[in-house]
């Protein structure tokens, strides 16, 4: 074998942050697991043992040297992340990019930050919870309110998520926001459906990422994280639907 | 006109997602053909009287099979495109009705809806992790025929 491989200690580390990242992009578990034996193998680990759930990875090599751990504090949705990361791991696999390399490029991806500019992601939810009102069977006239207030919901989401770093909160105080825009604008005259502009206007929140992760995770024998995943989805559901009952309660 | 309208609204609500998951810039616009067309099905399926639950597995099935092709022309994650498909079909309004119900303290509607939200949230699911299934059965027998 005139191949050499890096040391035990740095595969380790690669091996983590690619799944840290991928599992703070929203990757399913099964991916994190795969991408993290199949980078180990290629690096000269064929052996290796991955435990993921939503909230730290076990990571542990058949030998012995010693199992690490990483803790996951802080989930979103990043797919970018997760493609890139993903490149990594298929170029690591084909031999092209080697031990010292992999490792620059992934601490790169996580630090950069790829996200669309927040004047854009807020017009894409105000445009979406609009277009939503049209599938769910709304008039027309319902069109401009849904998108208002679903952009102002999604405003109020991202910025109340960053001073209180509690999820649970910022979906309350949005969908509640929603639920009281929504029924301004029927008490004005400019809105006819309530029910259609709430729906439609709730969408951008609605944790649909979670639960289908959440039952794929299940099925796929993923218990822990199925069963965790489901619960933070359920969680903001219910959140949701809080902030709405309180509008309702009036 | 009806399905013409709904195409177009879907296909812009599913891309409108790609870009809060963050997807890559290029393959916006697949995830909008995705999302447009697992809705025309799920639609089309609704208008023939099927049921939703029926119709979302199928919807969710198509997804999936289009979203594999689309992973593997790419060499991206399948999730990119699944994930902006399904969203559409995601039973929001039954959800949000069943809550209405609760608060209303009408339980006997709400658990009626709550349980059919799930229903329909199990089915998209089942139909992703079946094509999963019928696309790892696809290798294994190109994997053996090979040998």
């Amino acid at each position: 074998m005139g191949k050499e491989y890096p040391p035990t200690i740095e595969v380790i580390e690669i091996c983590l942050l690619a799944g840290k990242i991928m599992l703070q992009g929203g990757a399913e578990t099964y991916r994190v697991e795969d991408t993290m034996t199949r980078i180990a193998a290629s690096l000269g680990i064929p052996h290796s043992h991955s435990y993921v759930t939503p909230t730290g990875i076990i990571f542990s090599t058949d030998g012995t040297e010693p199992a690490k751990l990483i803790r996951i504090s802080e989930r979103s949705t990043d797919l970018y992340k997760v493609t890139l990361v993903n490149g990594v791991s298929r170029r690591i696999s084909s031999g092209e990019l080697d031990g010292k390399d992999a490792l620059a490029r992934l601490k790169e991806i996580e630090s950069a930050d790829y996200t669309f500019p927040v004047y854009q992601q807020i017009l894409a939810a105000s445009i979406a919870s609009g277009c939503f009102l049209i599938m769910f069977l709304g008039s027309w006239t319902d069109f401009i309110p849904a998108m208002i207030a679903g952009g102002l919901g999604f405003v109020s989401f991202i910025y109340v998520h960053r001073v209180v770093q509690i999820k649970f909160f910022s979906e309350f105080i949005a969908s509640l926001l929603i639920g009281i825009i929504a029924y301004f604008f029927v008490y004005s005259g400019l809105g006819t459906e309530l029910d259609k502009i709430i729906i439609g206007s709730v969408m951008p929140l609605v944790p649909g990422l979670l639960i289908t992760n959440a039952v794929r995770d299940l099925m796929a024998g993923h218990l822990v994280s199925g069963l965790s995943k489901g619960a933070e989805a359920f969680l903001t559901a219910f959140a949701i639907g809080a902030g709405i009952a309180l509008v309702f309660t009036f | 006109m009806f399905m013409l309208t709904h195409m177009i609204t879907s296909f812009i609500a599913s891309a409108g997602f790609g870009v809060l998951f963050n997807a890559p810039k290029k393959s916006l616009l697949k995830c909008g053909f995705v999302g447009m067309v697992g809705w025309f099905v799920y639609i089309w399926l609704v208008n023939w009287q099927y049921d939703a639950v029926i119709s979302s597995l199928i919807a969710a099935f198509t997804i999936a099979v289009i979203s594999q092709i689309f992973a593997k022309m790419y060499k991206t994650p399948i999730i990119i495109f699944s994930v902006a498909g399904i969203i559409p079909l995601v039973p929001g309004g039954i959800a949000y009705d069943a809550m209405r119900n609760f608060v209303e303290n009408d339980y006997n509607m709400a658990i009626q809806l709550a349980a059919k939200a799930f229903m329909i949230s199990g089915a998209i699911a089942v139909g992703l992790v079946i094509s999963e299934v019928i696309n790892q059965m696809i290798r294994k027998v190109q994997f053996k025929s090979r040998i």
